[in-house]
């Protein structure tokens, strides 16, 4: 396993494998009288937001103390960050305290590269601008594969804000590593102009690609969008890209909808869409337990020194733990 | 080289001697060996080594050896057998960040950093604290320059107040101050409103002066991180669009056109761009540009481990881009290299990217990059990057070897008697490793850390005075 999680990029398929049938395992944990590992008692994971993000730090500290980890929050707000330190300083700090793991949330593209540079311990996305959310995606395939048995040739059609969601961008990654075929619909302004090199296809028209989606992925639309003219009124958006009952009704029979959270009911997904038994809303929450702890085990259960990039292997948990994170470093590094 | 006392007792420290020197066995843009003899700041013979004189001074000195034309026997030989020598570079594009952000960079640090890279001439950018758009302010950052002595430092003047976009500043003070200003820049930003551009056109035609844009349309690059394409899609920055260069520049031709005024284009940085300036070219108009060192063998591609020190405005861009812009200096689309030097403290490079301050250092890297991208490649000869470091830009800057009266500086003339010694000698043979530390600047934010360029600068004159000698300043 690599040291850290920064770009699902990274991952490799024989990575991303065993992070999801990790994430299996702890699931199961879940229905256990007392759901609890020792695995990571005496280790300290600190989570580092400076985005509000309830629900993401929240599944992060669920992972790491059903994993007996040590956990400290650590919020930008009311904190030295507030008064103007840097992040420089800030991870010289946790490197200080012992941090093994530093799971961090920051409203700047690449921030978790940065601060990979300056501490030892491993660095985990838990999102970064409008660059990554690679837990994200994985707790998204984790669920895709549980409600529909595989993700080879599985048909993904990703709706909204493609060019500012870090979720899209990791899911974009993470899917093509595991073969499932993307199809990413937005308004023209909505998408990266440089599009037409990912491993995605490109619809403007949501309903004629519903009928042949397995899978279809609701983005959150920002409020502020509106004021940059990236489409006229909320309302022609909801109409044109919006979720509601009647595209439902043109999905195959076993189709899903997700959606990241949190959501705008009445904008980019009607309510009885939501809370329909299609949507895997609910699910995506919980499963995102299982599979941050399948991170943080597989990146911390190996030794206290940093990992070296050792042979892939598959199997049950233990030789998990030392498995290479192909990629990342030298991406990393450059 | 070895500086050492020839005919006479050479005191190669003597930092403020205008005194007699024989560099002996040089190539003067890179052709045949030549001695370059040196008095009372000008150069006064160039013969070729081992022959009889090739070339003489006015003052008609018949005999082929110089040392013994000496009367006083004063002549320090500095043995340059292997090295080029070409003129002073100059510098059009350079931020000393004094007055105001002396921590980056001062006139004396950032002027030491341009001797050590060959230059005698650098044009100092006014985005200070306070902004250089008064008399006052352009005078004190001359004087500072003149101070130090490592190079001549001719302000840039704000085209308008405080750079705020909307009123030009004293334009005619400017020109008229001891600091002589002719170049007038907003350099860091655009001048984007249309016809205030226009106005400050037509303004400077008065006392022959050069508007030089920074071509950015500031609607289109709101919050702009990385040039827009593959990498900034991938890394989730905000993009810089190549178009928001290209329209300005478009723009500004037209106006420049149609007032019949110079203007100069600050560090082009896509092949669009030097398409639009090649056509305004041709059509004749009084256009002029820049690329930096960085802009020629760089691309956005060393963004992906978001290390700031690959932010600069406008941003790399892609391997077409470099390609583009090296074919326009080549051709003479683009008139010169100018190097942006934007020296920043550590602190505004050791951060999240978004949050980091735009800017390279270049002074004691840009021959060495042009010698790597251009001569290297085969695309310009040593008398050509002469052209494009020294003769050009110092016309632009309105320093040229025709510009001015008999007491105005001159940098960019040939290596011929009666010239302003003003010559760099640069040895092609190393090849080293870029050590940010080991620089005179007070910064150390270089692109180029770790990397191999061939090249060293080994002295620079400044009219007869050696700033750099060994490699080292000399004061």
């Amino acid at each position: 396993m690599n040291r850290h999680l920064i770009s699902a990029a990274d991952l490799s398929l024989d990575d991303a494998v065993a992070i999801l049938d990790t994430a299996e395992e702890f699931a199961t944990l879940a229905e256990r009288p007392i759901p609890k590992l020792p695995t990571l008692r005496g280790r300290t994971v600190v989570n580092l937001f400076y985005e509000d993000s309830t629900r993401t730090r929240i599944s992060f500290e669920a992972a790491a103390k059903r994993l007996s980890a040590d956990v400290i929050n650590f919020s930008a707000k009311g904190s030295s960050v507030a008064k103007g330190e840097s992040l420089k300083d800030t991870a010289l700090t946790l490197q200080a305290m012992g941090a093994d793991a530093v799971v961090i949330r920051h409203g700047s593209s690449g921030a978790p590269h940065r601060l990979a540079g300056w501490v030892r311990g491993s660095v985990v996305n838990a999102g970064d601008g409008t660059h990554e959310h690679p837990t994200q995606a994985l707790l998204d395939a984790f669920t895709m594969r549980r409600r529909l048995g595989r993700l080879d040739g599985l048909r993904v059609t990703i709706v909204g804000d493609i060019l500012h969601s870090r979720v899209a961008r990791s899911n974009v990654w993470l899917l093509r590593t595991l073969g499932a075929q993307v199809t990413l619909v937005a308004p023209p302004t909505l998408l990266p102009v440089a599009v037409d090199g990912w491993p995605a296809a490109v619809s403007y028209d949501f309903s004629s690609v519903l009928p042949d989606s397995d899978v279809v992925m609701m983005l959150r639309v920002q409020h502020e969008r509106m004021s940059d003219a990236y489409f006229p009124s909320v309302r022609e958006y909801s109409r044109r890209y919006g979720l509601d009952g009647d595209r439902m009704a043109l999905l195959p029979d076993h189709a899903i909808v997700m959606h990241p959270g949190p959501m705008n009911r009445g904008v980019e997904i009607a309510a009885d869409v939501a809370d329909s038994p299609r949507s895997t809303i609910v699910e995506q929450v919980t499963n995102g337990v299982s599979v941050r702890m399948a991170v943080l085990y597989l990146l911390l259960s190996g030794s206290r020194e940093p990992a070296e990039p050792a042979v892939a292997t598959t199997g049950g948990l233990a030789p998990a733990g030392e498995r290479a994170m192909s990629a990342a470093a030298a991406e990393a590094g450059l | 080289m070895t500086a050492a006392g020839g005919a006479g007792t050479g005191r190669p420290g003597a930092r403020r001697d205008q005194g007699r020197w024989l560099i002996r066995g040089a190539r003067p843009l890179g052709g045949r060996p030549a001695d370059i003899m040196i008095d009372g700041g000008r150069i006064v013979a160039v013969t070729e080594s081992g022959r009889d004189r090739r070339d003489q001074g006015p003052g008609g000195r018949d005999d082929g050896n110089i040392r013994d034309q000496d009367p006083d026997g004063q002549v320090t030989v500095l043995e340059a057998g292997h090295l080029i020598a070409l003129p002073g570079l100059v510098d059009l594009h350079t931020h000393l960040r004094e007055p105001g952000r002396e921590d980056a960079e001062t006139v004396a640090s950032g002027t030491a950093a341009a001797a050590l890279g060959g230059y005698t001439a650098v044009h100092a950018m006014a985005n200070t604290d306070p902004v250089a758009d008064t008399a006052g302010v352009v005078e004190q950052v001359w004087r500072l320059g003149r101070q130090a002595g490592h190079c001549d430092v001719r302000p840039v003047g704000a085209v308008t107040a405080g750079l705020a976009g909307s009123q030009l500043a004293e334009l005619g003070a400017m020109a008229d101050s001891a600091a002589r200003v002719r170049v007038f820049s907003d350099d860091g930003r655009c001048v984007s409103d249309a016809t205030l551009m226009r106005r400050a056109l037509e303004y400077v035609k008065a006392f022959d002066g050069v508007v030089a844009q920074h071509a950015q349309e500031p609607r289109l690059t709101a919050g702009a991180q990385l040039n827009e394409g593959v990498m900034s899609a991938r890394l989730g920055l905000t993009g810089w669009p190549a178009v928001a260069e290209e329209a300005i520049i478009a723009r500004d031709c037209l106006l420049a056109a149609h007032v019949g005024s110079a203007m100069h284009i600050c560090h082009v940085s896509t092949a669009g761009s030097v398409e639009i300036i090649r056509w305004a070219k041709a059509k004749g108009w009084r256009v002029t540009a820049e690329v930096t060192p960085h802009h020629l063998l760089l691309t956005d591609e060393l963004a992906a481990g978001y290390d700031p020190v690959f932010k600069v405005n406008p941003p790399l861009r892609t391997a077409a881009d470099v390609a583009a812009l090296r074919a326009g200096l080549a051709d003479g689309t683009i008139d010169c290299v100018a190097t942006d030097h934007a020296p920043h403290p550590a602190e505004s490079k050791e951060t999240e990217w978004a949050q980091a301050s735009f800017g390279m250092t270049g002074l004691e890297t840009a021959l060495r990059v042009v010698h790597e991208a251009m001569v290297n490649t085969g695309l310009l000869d040593w008398s050509g990057v002469a052209d494009r470091m020294s003769v050009r830009p110092a016309a632009i800057g309105r320093i040229g070897a025709l510009a001015g009266g008999p007491d105005a500086i001159s940098h960019g003339c040939p290596i011929a008697p009666g010239s302003p010694a003003n010559l760099v000698l640069y040895d092609p043979e190393p090849i080293t490793t870029v050590d940010p530390a080991a620089q005179a600047s007070r910064s150390h934010n270089t692109p180029f850390a770790g990397m191999k360029l061939p090249g060293q600068v080994i002295a620079t004159f400044l009219r007869g005075t050696p700033t750099v000698l060994d490699g080292r300043l000399t004061g």
